[in-house]
């Protein structure tokens, strides 16, 4: 980036992340919450950017790494006394990785709508064991846990009030958009793009891409279960809901309405569905998604830059 | 009397590549025009903007004085355009007939016009009627190439747009297509004819052109041509 | 064990039930899976909305028995409704999105597919509806007494499939959809008006979704969520058969719902759906281009 649009972007970046933090001390509790919600579902869809904006891979999958990340951490809060942030993250991260590698192995020999669909059944898949197999998950009803405590082993502990809890997922979130913007601005991102862009190039010029896509899913995969991790403190229950392909498709309504293939996109994305979603609950109660279905459908057709395309093109008239 | 089928100052892409530099021709009705050139000059992409199949950026494509630029290839091909392109492209898993069916089945023709058309193509070729229920994909080369042909005449076209048509072909089936050519232009159909045979396209034409790196550089009656060879061996090398 | 113990463990009843219950499933599935085939054969199209298509299909029945009380009517209004539907979906949203990116069109039909379901929930509410069967009656097989209904079911799903397969190859239309699926740009080069090929196509396929949905409606209850069921099933039927083949997913459909029928006489129904999924994993590692169809070579 030029020194110029380096600093803007710094610039940028720093006054939103103010006002992020700002926000739970001005706003009610109900906003609060919110706010805290469209980052996580933020993160969601950013780890779905990594598939379908950088690798060029719709992915359908999603809900099974966010289902599992928000098991695993249900799995560590209901097991292990007392219960540990940290692990829930830790055992959250093993089982959207898990779900990821086995996602990843099968579906990456296939190519765009192939890898789509087959994305979509495995996540399908999933949710009948996770929604049949009753005794370990909880079944149709799901698993409700304790919050665990804001805790350094051996320092403090202190539970979470609605404040550092959404300070805390900031935190995190930030950190993983940091991460994820070095990520694809290294090498390893530049391979994905070129993926993206033309496969068979990439392959002919002597790139293993199976390996690349595989690490791609795996990627996304963990932060996908990051998100889910954090979705469990939060509402302190697990539920097969979450696992069932609409919140994959969710997903990609908000990659698609920020902008897919800008990482910022997708949470921008995730605010103007959840906005949506507030605004026409008013009026068509829980038929929201009629008219936000429509708005969504007609973004596909005539804004497939997204929001943040249509805005960049915007701003460069 | 204005041409049959004129391209004026043509631009066409494909995607970023720029592949017709602004190229005008035209074809009078019932003449038989040659295009010449080297491999990657543009001359397929010419007829297939003339087609509908591309479209320009630049430039018009007129029919019988009308602008047609920007029409689906479906409306050209219904104002009486056929198109024979390179590689053939039958419908490999329909019949012989099916492929006939698919130019033959059209609004204001009546059942007994298209049993013309079909016998007088089938007299044409008779091999075709011979494998009439056989797939397309079955035929020999120099077979599918009079398929090709064939379903386009099945359009009654008064212009037939013929990309390369003895490409690959044994030197009898050659002269086949020579004289299909002949026969269609007795018929009063006005062909296009793109080709790398320079002899055969300079006897069967009435004039040719000569293009290079997307532009029609030359432009004279085949007669001209048939004595002037220089002309032909600086933009083709033969 | 000898060879008499073990004959007598198995259970011929059950199986024997169980077959015919697998091949009514798979008529139902093999019509559904049928045409959304044909629209993706045709425009390389994944319609996500396909199972919403069925789900429509099943309401515009119920809705008119409830004035007429004829299952026939119902069938016919209901498949020509949705066809139009169809029609005007495929004019309104895909066809702006010719030539883009394929994915774009999974989205479209993804969202589609949220607007129809949401649609029909606010229409006729979350309590599912019943579409009473054109007749009773039954037969006994073995302990049960079997609706002839149910067999009804599979036999107008292969007429109407054969009906289809028999428009494709004779029909003056028929040969249009076939040349434009193997060849879109010849086919336009032959003056067959392609937009309106694809449009009628993408309105056959979801005519043939309405019609299983009234077919199907009296054996399950009607309600705004029995697309998603199936749109997986056809989903992994389209995949296992080929994608792009009808004879592969007809094949396809029957074998994996003769699975599922078999793996639900010792495991809930719930359950028994794995069986696709394995099935269709076992596909992905060794035929991935489909268990019915030749693999090329």
């Amino acid at each position: 980036m030029s020194k110029r649009s380096a600093t803007v972007y710094w610039t940028g970046f720093s006054i939103i992340l103010a006002l992020l933090i700002v926000a739970p001390l001005v706003l009610p509790e109900f906003w609060r919450r919110f706010v805290t919600e469209i980052l996580i579902w933020g993160l969601l869809a950013m780890s779905s950017d990594i598939l379908i904006g950088y690798t060029g891979m719709v992915s359908f999958g999603h809900s099974a790494f966010f289902g599992l990340g928000m098991y695993g951490a249900a799995a560590a809060l209901l097991m292990i006394k007392p219960p540990n942030l940290w692990l829930a993250i830790v055992y959250g991260l093993i089982g959207s990785a898990a779900v990821a590698l086995f996602v990843a192995y099968f579906s990456t020999r296939l190519r765009d709508i192939y890898f789509a669909i087959t994305t979509l059944i495995f996540s399908q898949i999933f949710y009948v064991v996770i929604f049949t197999w009753t005794e370990v998950t909880g079944g149709e009803n799901g698993l409700s846990f304790r919050r665990p405590p804001l805790a350094i082993p051996g320092l403090f502990s202190v539970p979470f009030t609605s404040e550092t809890l959404h300070w805390f997922v900031l935190a995190v979130v930030t950190a993983s958009y940091l991460i994820l913007r070095r990520i694809t601005q290294s090498p390893f991102g530049m391979v994905l793009q070129s993926i993206r862009e033309n496969e068979g190039r990439t392959r002919a010029i002597g790139y293993a891409v199976e390996r690349y896509k595989i690490a791609a899913v795996m990627l996304s995969g963990l932060f996908a279960g990051l998100a889910g991790v954090l979705y469990a403190i939060q509402n302190r229950f697990a539920a097969p809901d979450f696992v069932y392909f609409l919140v994959s498709g969710e997903t990609v309504i908000f990659n698609v309405m920020g902008g897919i293939g800008t990482l910022v996109g997708p949470i921008v994305g995730a605010g103007f569905f959840l906005l949506l979603r507030e605004a026409f609950s008013r009026f068509f109660t829980e038929y929201y998604l009629i008219p936000v279905g429509v708005i969504f459908i007609a973004m596909v057709i005539f804004m497939p830059q997204g929001l943040l395309g249509f805005m960049r093109r915007w701003l460069n008239q | 009397m204005e041409p049959l089928v004129a391209v004026e100052d043509v631009h066409t892409y494909y995607g970023k590549s720029h592949i017709l530099h602004g190229v005008s021709l035209h074809v009078d009705r019932g003449e038989v025009v040659g295009l010449l050139g080297r491999n990657g000059v543009g001359k397929s992409t010419t007829l297939k903007t003339i087609m509908g199949l591309v479209h320009p950026n630049r430039g018009k494509v007129l029919f019988a004085g009308s602008q047609v630029t920007g029409l689906p290839a479906h409306k050209l091909a219904r104002l009486g355009i056929g198109y024979v392109p390179e590689d053939r492209r039958i419908f490999r898993l329909l019949t012989v007939m099916e492929n006939l069916r698919t130019g033959l089945d059209r609004h204001g023709v009546s059942e007994a016009r298209k049993q013309e058309l079909l016998d007088k193509v089938f007299a044409y070729f008779p091999v075709l009627a011979e494998r009439r229920n056989q797939a397309g994909g079955t035929l020999s080369g120099g077979e599918q190439q009079m398929l090709a042909i064939a379903r386009a005449m099945m359009l009654e076209p008064k212009i037939i747009l013929l990309d390369e048509p003895t490409e690959g072909l044994m030197p009898r089936m050659v002269s086949q297509i020579r004289q299909i050519i002949d026969v269609l232009h007795r018929d009063g159909v006005a062909i296009l004819l793109v080709e790398q045979n320079v002899p055969l396209t300079l006897e069967a034409s009435d004039r040719v052109y000569i293009m290079e790196k997307g532009v029609v550089r030359h432009h004279a009656a085949a007669s001209d041509l048939k004595v002037n060879d220089a002309v032909i061996h600086q933009y083709l090398g033969v | 064990m000898g060879i008499e113990q073990i004959l007598a463990a198995i259970p011929w009843e059950k199986i024997i039930i169980q077959t015919v219950n697998g091949i009514v499933t798979g008529m139902i599935l093999a019509l559904i899976a049928s045409g959304l085939t044909l629209i993706f054969g045709i425009m390389d199209v994944v319609n996500f909305a396909h199972g919403e298509l069925f789900m429509l299909g099943a309401y515009v029945g119920v809705v008119v028995i409830a004035t007429s009380g004829s299952f026939w009517l119902a069938l016919i209004v209901a498949t020509l409704v949705v066809a139009l539907l169809g029609a005007a979906l495929q004019i309104t949203t895909l066809r702006p999105l010719l030539g883009r990116d394929p994915l774009t069109t999974i989205l479209a039909t993804f969202g589609i597919s949220l607007v129809l379901q949401n649609y029909a929930l606010w229409q006729f509410g979350p309590v599912a509806r019943k579409i009473q069967e054109p007749f009773t009656g039954y037969f006994t097989l073995f302990y049960l007494e079997y609706p002839w209904y149910r067999l009804l079911i599979a036999a107008l799903s292969a007429a109407i499939i054969g009906a289809f397969w028999l428009f494709l190859k004779y029909g003056k239309y028929g040969v249009w959809i076939r040349a434009t699926t193997q060849d879109r740009v010849m086919a336009q080069a032959m003056g067959i008006p392609v937009p309106w090929v694809h449009t009628g196509a993408f309105a056959i396929g979801a005519g043939m979704a309405a019609a299983s949905g009234v077919l199907f409606g009296p054996l399950v209850g009607v309600n705004h969520a029995m697309g998603l069921d199936w749109i997986l099933k056809a989903f992994i039927v389209v995949v296992v058969g080929g994608m792009g083949s009808l004879g592969g997913s007809i094949a396809a459909s029957i074998f994996i719902s003769l699975l599922e029928a078999y793996a639900s006489i010792w495991v809930s129904p719930a359950q028994a759906v794995i069986v696709s999924f394995v099935v269709l994993i076992l596909t992905l590692l060794f035929r991935p281009t489909g268990l019915f169809v030749p693999t090329p070579k």
